[in-house]
């Protein structure tokens, strides 16, 4: 049978291997064929790997996260042929569920980005438009779910990496409750918010690649044991208490098609028996960026020290061992990483800890507030994922904070450590509008049932019209 | 030191734990073996490695921490200190910086004059770093060096302990660091050798007039690697110090490097820069919020520790028989043996000469047998006794057939001898008539050997000395 | 208004081991300021009695057990290794 990999979920690839209609050689081939077809406008993949054998379902792997013996270069020259010996904790889970690592996505530089535009190996192209971004760091990942060149994929969240390109490439991404999924073997940006999550064409997908991922790592000392996964089935909303809070849908800098298709999505929540109302997050919508740009760099800039030239990765000569790092981190990083290094090295030394970073630290305590409060209230939390539709490739490359501003609705409630999920809800000048959800810490069956009975209701095509009109 | 200046000395040490383990991975804690052979993604920090801490590794520094008196906290924190050098493969060393697991302690440090109360500011538990080879470079032309690393030491868990500057001499810093190291020891947290490195300790040092309580600007003492050198280390510092200052001129805050292979050559010295560490708390690692239970669990485990066994035994023997016996490790054989009956001066007599110039392992030894032969020490001749002690860590040792060995005391019998040995030494007879008081030793000695050390020698002493007259 | 001196470019570059040129130096000081100034904001907020949020989660005591595990092999802990001498990983002087 012919496989058409635009549109078929894990759910139904899996149906089709039990049911031994298609062969998992088949099914991977059938992707291969579609990533030889549509990646080299796409650059969804920095590597792709052969058939490994075995009977699963393949899966996009963002590379960050540490596969062994397949090249993983957190999108940097500096680890350009690093190989791992070991294989991320996550990894570990998926293969044990008999699924296949199909390849390495494309990523913004150690995960820093909104556009896959600092990778070092050249950006990841919007399906639905390739003069566009497919949004980051995780643009990668989203172009090859969107793009029909994996099933699903995994990606990793730090401020948005996952939500945001789910919303720019119209499909579903989930922000795991910090500390539900293990870190360990995944290349780290800022320890205290980065999240691996999964990455898929629908919610239940979602759901079960989540289920596959998450839980308690002994290796990770900042995880917890996990709610039981419930993959959703209810198609209303009954009962459910959803909050609007009114800076994350009112803020300037969020185009009028977007907060239309969010509205109308809302007003469908409503009709499907949700208790809807306004609630307000003042701090966490004009505060988190500026405590999210101080605390995630701050930790970067540690977490990034590792790579001096000595163990693994691009070593430059020098002629004593200072040089030597200083010559291999400046041929090595990227202009992005070195600012963030730079700004974190910053907000931590001598005379400016308080002011800088002990200050953002703070004020994360007052945004975990805000959001624990509005919590009593309300089960879920709804506004745009993110403030625009897809932007053009080199739109904000030469203005590092207007880059930032892409992440202005994602970051808050990753601050706080809470689980996010982007449902795409309509198109706007013909690119997709996601819908961010936002629950409390371990809410995530409560996420994958609003959004799976919003995803059965809105009926999105998540296939980009553009190849739809090649059919 | 000259009556004017008081000295200022607070040390810093730190103390490899023995556990299986590394303080942050589970490689092998081990000394010695080839090098990178006991590494793993965490204590080589590759990239996606994460940090997991050593359940006995924190047990055994809240342990040595209430051994030094000092509050466990509620709360611990892991922080990260950032630099960049090649043994530090992740380019920060995980310690612990505004919270560490213990504080405000003390360490009471008997010595002859009395006792000295050292504070204990903290101690705190960190990762050791890995180990530089500098090397030479072969078929360089100007004589290059590589430096070469081996990370199997990387990761080792250290607790650093940091004193208040109440030392004010240099025996006393000798003696408190001997005092830390066999509580450590003792306690089973550490083998704490200097010459593997599994103790190790900095001192800083500065002077100020006597009776003032201003501090003046220290220097650092890096790399001395035993306490006498440490001692001495001191002693030279003070005395150039105080040359500085009466000389008019002022002591710069300076790091001297010893050198461990010539300790009479003076130090290197160095300024190092301020370094900024940009200490925060480490994400990767969670709090340490000790429970009670625990605490009081591993402070039942401590019994009575060093200094406390000299300062209470010295009220029964000199300190000097206190200390030797404590620092010796004997004092639990001791008191076993004044327990089984015999004399506590005599038994500490014993155990500080016979005993240890045997090399008897105090945990074989029968307390009860040494006690009989304490006791019967004056009955039995010297070799005898020597022997029987040399003897006493045997399995089923026993007392008796030494015992019946019994000095001769008997005048009657040892008469006939003295009076041959008087007659055989006309000479020195003469000389001791004459004035050479000294010489009743030659007459004894002649007369034990005569009869084979089998005589009391209190005895024949008496017996010569009236037969050789007034 | 929170500004980025060239020194403090240089020092920052310094602590974290970053080769900067001239050219870098001047581009990333107009940037780093107006990362800086956009963070700066963060002082307007008022944090009396707020304590700082180190974890997301409320846990402590996460140990392990004092067992040994399976370390690398040689060849694995040098496969990525840009240089090494014998079993030693090989660096300019320090």
């Amino acid at each position: 049978m012919t496989l058409d990999t635009l549109t078929l979920t894990a759910e139904r690839a899996n149906e089709l291997l039990r049911t031994k209609e298609v062969s998992s050689a088949e099914l991977y081939a059938a992707y291969l064929e579609a990533i030889a077809e549509r990646d080299p406008e796409l650059h969804a993949y920095l590597y792709v790997c052969d058939d490994p054998g075995g009977d699963g379902i393949p899966l996009a792997v963002k590379d960050v996260i540490g596969t062994k013996g397949i090249p993983t270069t957190a999108g940097s020259k500096i680890l350009e042929s690093y190989v791992p010996v070991y294989d991320a904790t996550v990894i570990v889970k998926a293969k044990q569920r008999g699924l296949k690592v199909l390849g390495k996505t494309n990523t913004d530089e150690f995960a820093m980005g909104s556009s896959t535009e600092n990778s070092a190996f050249g950006p990841s192209r919007n399906p639905w438009d390739p003069t566009r971004v497919p949004g980051g760091s995780g643009g990668g990942s989203a172009a090859a779910v969107s793009g029909g060149l994996a099933p699903w994929a995994l990606g990793s969240d730090t401020g948005g990496s996952i939500k945001q390109p789910a919303a720019l490439c119209g499909h579903v991404g989930l922000r795991p409750t910090y500390g539900t999924v293990s870190r360990y073997g995944v290349v780290a940006f800022a320890s205290s918010l980065d999240q691996v999550g999964p990455v898929a064409k629908t919610v239940r997908d979602c759901a079960w690649l989540y289920s596959v991922i998450s839980g308690r790592d002994e290796n990770d000392s900042t995880t917890v044991d996990v709610p039981e996964v419930e993959l959703p089935t209810a198609d209303e909303l009954k009962g459910v208490r959803v909050g609007v809070p009114k800076e994350m849908n009112e803020v300037e800098g969020i185009e009028p098609g977007v907060a239309a298709a969010v509205r109308e999505a809302i007003a469908l929540a409503e009709s499907l028996g949700a208790h809807v109302d306004e609630c307000s997050l003042p701090l966490s919508v004009d505060y988190g960026l500026a405590c999210y740009y101080l605390v995630a760099p701050a930790e970067a800039s540690s977490n990034l020290a590792r790579y001096d030239g000595v163990r693994y990765g691009l070593r430059s000569d020098g002629a004593d061992f200072r040089q030597m790092v200083m010559n291999t981190r400046h041929d090595g990083l990227g202009d992005e990483p070195k600012r963030r290094i730079m700004v974190g090295t910053y907000a931590l030394s001598s005379g400016y800890y308080d002011a800088y970073y002990g200050t953002a630290q703070k004020g994360r305590t007052l945004i975990a507030r805000e959001h624990a409060a509005a919590f009593e209230r309300f089960d879920v939390l709804v506004s745009p994922t993110s403030p625009t539709v897809a932007f053009e490739l080199g739109a904000r490359v030469a203005n590092p904070v207007a880059m930032y501003l892409s992440d202005l609705l994602t970051i808050p409630s990753c601050m706080a450590g809470l689980p996010g999920l982007n449902v795409p809800c309509g198109l706007s000048d013909g690119l997709p509008v996601g819908l961010q959800l936002i629950g409390p810490q371990f809410s995530e069956n409560t996420l994958f049932r609003v959004g799976h009975a919003l995803e059965q209701a809105l009926a999105f095509d998540g296939v980009p019209a553009r190849y739809r009109d090649d059919g | 030191m000259t009556g004017s200046w008081e000295a200022v000395i607070g040390l810093e040490i730190h103390v490899q734990l023995k556990t299986r383990t590394k303080m942050f991975c589970r490689c092998p804690n081990s000394f010695g073996d080839p090098p990178n052979t006991n590494v793993c993604p965490v204590c080589l920090a590759f990239p996606g490695a994460l940090p997991v801490a050593n359940r006995r590794a924190i047990e055994d520094c809240i342990k040595l921490g209430l051994a030094l008196d000092c509050a466990i906290a509620e709360r611990a924190v892991f922080h990260r200190k950032n630099y960049f050098y090649p043994d530090l493969p992740k380019a920060y060393q995980i310690s612990q910086y505004d919270e560490p697991l213990c504080s405000h302690g003390r360490l009471t440090v008997p010595t002859e004059a009395g006792s000295v109360d050292v504070g204990i500011t903290r101690a705190h538990l960190e990762e050791d770093a890995a180990k530089n080879v500098h090397v030479a470079a072969s078929g360089r032309i100007h004589g290059a060096t590589a430096t070469l690393v081996d990370f199997n030491r990387g990761g080792t868990p250290l607790v650093e302990i940091v004193t208040e500057p109440d030392i004010h001499d240099s025996e006393t810093a000798k003696r408190f660091l001997q005092l830390l190291r066999q509580t450590v020891v003792e306690l089973g947290l550490s083998d704490a050798e200097l010459e593997k490195g599994s103790m190790r300790f900095d001192v800083n040092v500065s002077i100020r007039p006597a009776g003032s309580d201003e501090l003046r600007t220290r220097t650092e003492l890096k790399n001395m690697n035993s306490f006498n050198f440490a001692a001495k280390g001191i002693e030279r510092e003070i005395a150039r110090q105080i040359r500085v200052y009466e000389e008019g001129g002022a002591v710069e805050q300076e790091t001297l490097h010893f050198d461990p292979a010539h300790e009479e050559a003076p130090p290197m010295r160095s300024k190092e820069e301020a370094q900024d560490y940009r200490y925060f708390p480490e994400p990767d690692l969670v709090p340490v919020e000790p429970e009670q239970g625990l605490v009081e669990r591993l402070r039942r485990e401590i019994g009575e520790l060093p200094g406390a066994r000299i300062r209470r035994i010295a009220d029964t023997l000199s300190f000097y028989d206190a200390d030797v016996l404590v620092t010796g490790g004997l004092d639990r054989l001791w008191a076993a043996v004044v327990d089984a009956g015999a004399d506590p001066k005599d038994a500490a007599n014993v155990l500080a000469n016979q005993f240890v110039a045997a090399g008897v392992d105090p945990a074989s030894a029968s307390a009860a047998e040494l006690a009989k032969l304490v006791r019967a020490r004056a009955e039995i001749p010297r070799t005898t006794f020597d022997e029987a002690v040399a003897r006493v860590g045997d399995p089923g040792f026993s007392a008796a057939p030494y015992l019946e060995q019994k000095v001769v005391a008997d005048a009657g019998a040892l008469d006939p001898v003295i009076d041959r040995v008087i007659a055989g030494n006309p000479a020195q007879v003469d000389q001791y008539r004459g004035g050479k008081q000294g010489l009743l030793g030659f007459f004894v000695g002649q007369v034990m050997k005569e009869t084979k050390g089998q005589a009391d020698p209190r005895v024949v002493n008496e017996r010569v000395r009236e037969k050789l007259g007034a | 208004m929170a500004g980025i001196s060239k020194d403090e470019v240089l020092h920052v570059a310094r602590l974290a081991r970053l080769e900067l040129t001239d050219d870098e130096v001047a581009t990333f000081q107009e940037q780093l300021s107006a990362i800086l100034d956009a963070v700066s904001k963060v002082a307007e907020l008022d944090l009396a009695d707020v304590a700082p949020t180190a974890h997301p989660l409320a846990i402590s005591n996460t140990w392990a057990e004092d067992e040994p595990h399976e370390c690398l092999t040689l060849d694995a802990a040098f496969a990525n290794a840009p240089e090494r001498d014998g079993d030693y990983f090989r660096v300019p002087p320090a």
